[in-house]
C-alpha cells in the first residue's frame, strides 16, 4: 500500500514491530499446542502427571509480555506525538464535512471538491462538520480524525510523493456513507500555485454541484440516488408534498429556486425529505445552478 | 437405569410437563435452556443477515439491497447478536444450569428473580422486533446508536433504544442473583479457591453486569427522552455534546465485552482439565486474572475513541490502560497452553473447540494490539479490521466458548450423547469457514477498506469475494452442528452421569440431574481439579 505523508514509515514502524511479534507470539502458542496435544495424546500417554503450576515460569509469561507491550505502547505513542504535533508554517484548509459528500476551502476561499495540495508542504485541516460525525481518513497517509458537529477538530499533513490518493469517510453517516469518497491530489507547488489561480478567476461551472454537495444525492446520468437526478429534470410535470398535502407541479426556474432556498418547503413524492440549506449560496451561485440543470437535457 | 434418570430428572417430571411447567418454571436448568432455545433462534436469524451482508459485498456496486436496507441490516445484526445473544450469552443459558450443580446448590440464591430476568428478556425482544415494523422501519444506526446520528435519523431508533434498555435490566438481575449465589450457597468446604474456573468467570462477569449495565441504561434512555421530549443532552443544535454520548456508551460497551468473553475462559479452564485429565496450571493465576480483567477492563473504554478529538493526554492513557489489559489474558493463554504439558489428552469435541478457542481468540488478542497503540489505531478504526478483530474475539472466543460449553455439558443436560463424528466435521468446516471469513478482513482493514460500507471501490474486491465464500462455509459448518444437537438430544445414546470423567460437582449426579440436583448432601475436600480418584478407578478397570 502507498505510504505517503512524513509519518507514515513511522506508523508502519509499530505496524511491524506489532504484528511482527504477534506472528511470532501465535506460532509458537499453536505449535506447543499441537506438539503437546500429540506428544501427550492418551494413547501415548495415559498415566498424567499433575501439575500446579510454576512460579518462576508464571513470572515469566507475566513480567516479559507486560515489557512487550509497554514497547508497543511506546511505540505507537512516538508516532501519534508527531501525527499531532501541528507544525506552525502549516497552509491551512478548511474540511467541510456533510452528508454525503466533501468540500475543502482554502486560505484564499478558493472551494473544491477534491483535496488538492502541494507536495513537501505541511497541511494543517480544520476538521468541520455540522450535520453529522464524518471521519476524515487517507489511508496512504494513515491520517484519520473525525469531523464532529461542535467540535474545532484539527489534523495536519505533508504528502511526501506526488499521486492522487482515496479519502474515505470513515465514520457510519447514513445511507450515501459508502460513497462519501473523494480523492486527495498532490501536486508540485508551482502546479498547485496556477492551480489555485485558476480556480479563484474562472467564472462557475458545473462543479459548483459537487463543490456545494449536490451530486451526492442528485445525479447527473438519471440514476436514482437520495433524491431525484437532474438529468432531463427541468420542464417535466412532478408530484410534490407541500405541508404534507399532495400537489403537482412543473419543474421551472421558480421551483428549482425554491428548492435550493428552502429545500423543506416540497418534497418530491417518493424521496427522504433530507436535504439541507446552504446558507451560503449568492444570488449568482443559484442561478447558475439553474442554468446547469437546464441543460442536463 | 438410564430411562429411570430421565423421568425423575429436571426433564421428565410427571407433573411438570407442557409448555406452562417451562416458562414458569423456576428450576434454574429449566430457565437456562429456556434462553438457550431463544438465543439459539435469534443467533440464527442475526446469522442469517450476516450471510445478506456479505452477499451484498460480493462485488462492488448495489446487488440485492438498497444502501438503507444495508444499514439497518448491520444494525439489526449487531443489535441481535450483542443485546439478545452474546450479551445474555453463556451466563444466561450455560451459567444458569451449570453454576448451582458446580456449586453443589438445589438452585439460584432468588429463583423467582431468576424466572423474572428471562421475563424481562423475552419483553425486550418483543420491543426489539416491534420496532422492525413501526414508525420508518428498524433504526439504522449500527448498533452504537452514536448521536447525533440517532437523534436525526427517521427511522425506529427509540423504540430499539428502549428494548435495549429493557434488555439491560435483565443483565442486571442475572448478575445479582449470580454473584449471591456464589457468595452463600457453596457446598461445604468449597471456599472462594476451590471453586471451578467457570464459577470464577461467572462471578467476576457478574459484578461488570452489576455495575456497568446501568450506566447504557441511562444513556439509552437519555436517547430515547432527546428523540422524543427533544431535550439536548447529545445534539450539538440543541446544545448537546456527541463526544459525551461516546464515553457514556463505551463505559459500558468496553467492559461488556468481558461479559461475554470471561465466561468463555471460565467455560475453556473447565474442558482442559477434563480432557488432559489433570489439574489446571496456575489455577489462582487464571481466577485472578478474571477479576484483573473485569477491573482494569473498566478502564480503558476511550480506545474506541482516539480518532474523536479527546485530549492527547486522555488518548495516550487510554493506549497504556489497554496495554495493561493484555497481560492478564496471556496468563490465561499461557497456562491453558501449559495444562497440556504431561497431561493424558483425548480429542473429542469439546476439546477441540477449546483448542479452536485458544487458537482464534488469540488471533482477536492480538490484532487488539494493533488496535491499543495510538498511532496505528488511527489507521485502522473505523476499518473492518476492526470488523475482524471483533468476530476473532467475540465469535471465535464467546462464540466458539459457547459451542465448546454446549457440547462439553451436552451429556449432562440431555443424558444423551450427541454424534462425535458429526461434530468433528461441523468444527473442522467452521475452523475453514470461520478464517477464510474474516482473515480477509484484517487484510482489507489494513489497506484501508471502511466499515458499514454498502458500497467499495473495486481494489478491495478479491478480499470481498473470499470473505463471502467464507460465510458460506461456516453456515454450513454451523448448521450440521446444531443439526447433530437438536436431533442428539432425542435420540442420541444414552450418557452415563461423567462420560468425561471430569471432576466438578456436576459430574457427580445423574444426567440429566434430578429436579433437586442432588440426592445427597454435596461437600468438597480439595480443590475443583483433582483427578486420583478418576485415575485410581481407571487403573482398577485396567486390572480387571
Amino acid at each position: 500500500m502507498d505510504s505517503a505523508s512524513s509519518y507514515s514509515v513511522l506508523v508502519d514502524k509499530t505496524f511491524w514491530l506489532i504484528l511482527g511479534s504477534s506472528i511470532i507470539m501465535l506460532f509458537a502458542i499453536t505449535a506447543t499446542m499441537i506438539w503437546f496435544v500429540f506428544k501427550y495424546s492418551r494413547k501415548r500417554n495415559p498415566n498424567p502427571a499433575q501439575i500446579e503450576g510454576n512460579a518462576i515460569l508464571e513470572s515469566i509469561w507475566t513480567i516479559i509480555p507486560t515489557i512487550m507491550v509497554l514497547i508497543m505502547f511506546f511505540s505507537g505513542w512516538a508516532g501519534f506525538k508527531v501525527m499531532r504535533n501541528i507544525p506552525e508554517d502549516a497552509m491551512e484548509v478548511t474540511v467541510y464535512a456533510r452528508k454525503w459528500s466533501w468540500m475543502f476551502e482554502y486560505e484564499n476561499g478558493v472551494q473544491s471538491s477534491v483535496l488538492v495540495v502541494p507536495v513537501d508542504k505541511n497541511v494543517k485541516l480544520n476538521l468541520v462538520s455540522n450535520d453529522v460525525i464524518h471521519s476524515f481518513y487517507v489511508p496512504a497517509f494513515r491520517l484519520k480524525e473525525d469531523c464532529v458537529p461542535g467540535y474545532d477538530n484539527v489534523a495536519w499533513f505533508k504528502a511526501i510523493e506526488e499521486g492522487e490518493y482515496n479519502l474515505f469517510c470513515a465514520e457510519y453517516c447514513g445511507d450515501q456513507h459508502s460513497n462519501m469518497i473523494t480523492k486527495v491530489k498532490v501536486i508540485n507547488s508551482e502546479e498547485y500555485d496556477t492551480w489555485l489561480v485558476e480556480q479563484d478567476t474562472k467564472p462557475i461551472g458545473i462543479d459548483i454541484l459537487s463543490i456545494n454537495g449536490c451530486t451526492a444525492c442528485h445525479s447527473l446520468d438519471g440514476s436514482k440516488l437520495v433524491g431525484p437526478s437532474f438529468k432531463g429534470l427541468f420542464g417535466i410535470t412532478e408530484t410534490v408534498l407541500t405541508d404534507g398535502e399532495e400537489r403537482t407541479i412543473t419543474v421551472d426556474e421558480e421551483y428549482i429556486r425554491r428548492s435550493i432556498k428552502e429545500p423543506m418547503a416540497d418534497i418530491t413524492a417518493g424521496y427522504p425529505p433530507v436535504m439541507i440549506t446552504l446558507p451560503n449560496l449568492t444570488d449568482e451561485d443559484v442561478d447558475a445552478m439553474i442554468q446547469i440543470i437546464k441543460d442536463l437535457k | 437405569m438410564v430411562e429411570s434418570n430421565l423421568i425423575n430428572s429436571y426433564l421428565g417430571n410427571a407433573n411438570s410437563s407442557g409448555l406452562k411447567s417451562w416458562i414458569f418454571s423456576t428450576d434454574h436448568k429449566r430457565i437456562g435452556l429456556l434462553y438457550l432455545y431463544c438465543m439459539m433462534a435469534f443467533f440464527i436469524v442475526a446469522m442469517l443477515l450476516g450471510v445478506l451482508m456479505r452477499l451484498e459485498l460480493l462485488q462492488p456496486g448495489e446487488q440485492f439491497i438498497s444502501a438503507k436496507t444495508y444499514n439497518q441490516t448491520f444494525t439489526l445484526h449487531g443489535v441481535i447478536m450483542i443485546f439478545l445473544f452474546i450479551v445474555p450469552g453463556i451466563p444466561a443459558a450455560i451459567g444458569n444450569f451449570v453454576l448451582p450443580l458446580q456449586l453443589g446448590a438445589e438452585d439460584v440464591a432468588f429463583p423467582r428473580l431468576n424466572l423474572l430476568s428471562w421475563w424481562i428478556y423475552i419483553f425486550g425482544a418483543i420491543l426489539a422486533l416491534t420496532s422492525l415494523f413501526g414508525g420508518g422501519g428498524f433504526a439504522d444506526t449500527g448498533w452504537t446508536f452514536y448521536a447525533p446520528y440517532s437523534i436525526n435519523t427517521d427511522t425506529n431508533v427509540s423504540l430499539a433504544v428502549l428494548a435495549a434498555f429493557v434488555l439491560g435490566f435483565s443483565s442486571i438481575l442475572t448478575g445479582i442473583n449470580f454473584i449471591t449465589t456464589i457468595h452463600r450457597l457453596r457446598a461445604k468446604g468449597m471456599g472462594f479457591f476451590r471453586m471451578p474456573l467457570f464459577v470464577w468467570g461467572l462471578y467476576a462477569t457478574g459484578w461488570i453486569q452489576i455495575i456497568a449495565t446501568p450506566v447504557v441504561g441511562i444513556t439509552l434512555l437519555l436517547i430515547f427522552l432527546e428523540r422524543t421530549l427533544g431535550l439536548g443532552f447529545f445534539d450539538p443544535t440543541m446544545g448537546g455534546d456527541p463526544v459525551l454520548y461516546q464515553h457514556l456508551f463505551w463505559i459500558y460497551s468496553h467492559p461488556v465485552v468481558y461479559v461475554m468473553i470471561l465466561p468463555a475462559m471460565g467455560v475453556i479452564s473447565e474442558i482442559l482439565p477434563a480432557f488432559a485429565r489433570r489439574t489446571i496450571f496456575g489455577y489462582k493465576a487464571i481466577a485472578m486474572s478474571s477479576m484483573a480483567i473485569a477491573i482494569v477492563g473498566y478502564l480503558v473504554w476511550g480506545h474506541h475513541m482516539f480518532t474523536v478529538g479527546m485530549s492527547d493526554t486522555a488518548r495516550w492513557i487510554f493506549s497504556l490502560l489497554t496495554f495493561l489489559v493484555a497481560v492478564p489474558t496471556g496468563i490465561k493463554v499461557f497456562n491453558w497452553v501449559a495444562t497440556l504439558y504431561k497431561g493424558s489428552i483425548q480429542l473429542a469435541a469439546p476439546m477441540l473447540l477449546a483448542l479452536l478457542f485458544i487458537f482464534e481468540f488469540s488471533i482477536g488478542g492480538l490484532t487488539g494490539l494493533v488496535n491499543g497503540a495510538l498511532s496505528t489505531d488511527i489507521h485502522i478504526h473505523d476499518t473492518s479490521f476492526i470488523v475482524g478483530h471483533f468476530h476473532y474475539t467475540i465469535f471465535g472466543g464467546a462464540g466458539i466458548g459457547l459451542m465448546a460449553a454446549m457440547h462439553y455439558w451436552f451429556p449432562k443436560i440431555f443424558g444423551r450423547m450427541y454424534s462425535e463424528k458429526s461434530a468433528k466435521t461441523a468444527i473442522g468446516l467452521i475452523f475453514v469457514g470461520f478464517n477464510t471469513l474474516y482473515f480477509p478482513m484484517l487484510i482489507m482493514g489494513i489497506l484501508g477498506m471502511p466499515r458499514r460500507y454498502h458500497d467499495y471501490l473495486p481494489e478491495y474486491q478479491p478480499y470481498h469475494m473470499v470473505s463471502t465464500i467464507g460465510s458460506w462455509i461456516l453456515v454450513l459448518g454451523i448448521t450440521i452442528m446444531i443439526w447433530n444437537l437438536v436431533r442428539s438430544a432425542r435420540k442420541g445414546e444414552p450418557a452415563p452421569d461423567n462420560p468425561w470423567g471430569a471432576t466438578t460437582l456436576e459430574w457427580k449426579t445423574p444426567s440429566p440431574p434430578p429436579q433437586l440436583n442432588f440426592d445427597y448432601t454435596p461437600e468438597v475436600q480439595t480443590g475443583p481439579y483433582d483427578f486420583s480418584e478418576i485415575l485410581s478407578k481407571d487403573a482398577n478397570k485396567k486390572k480387571q
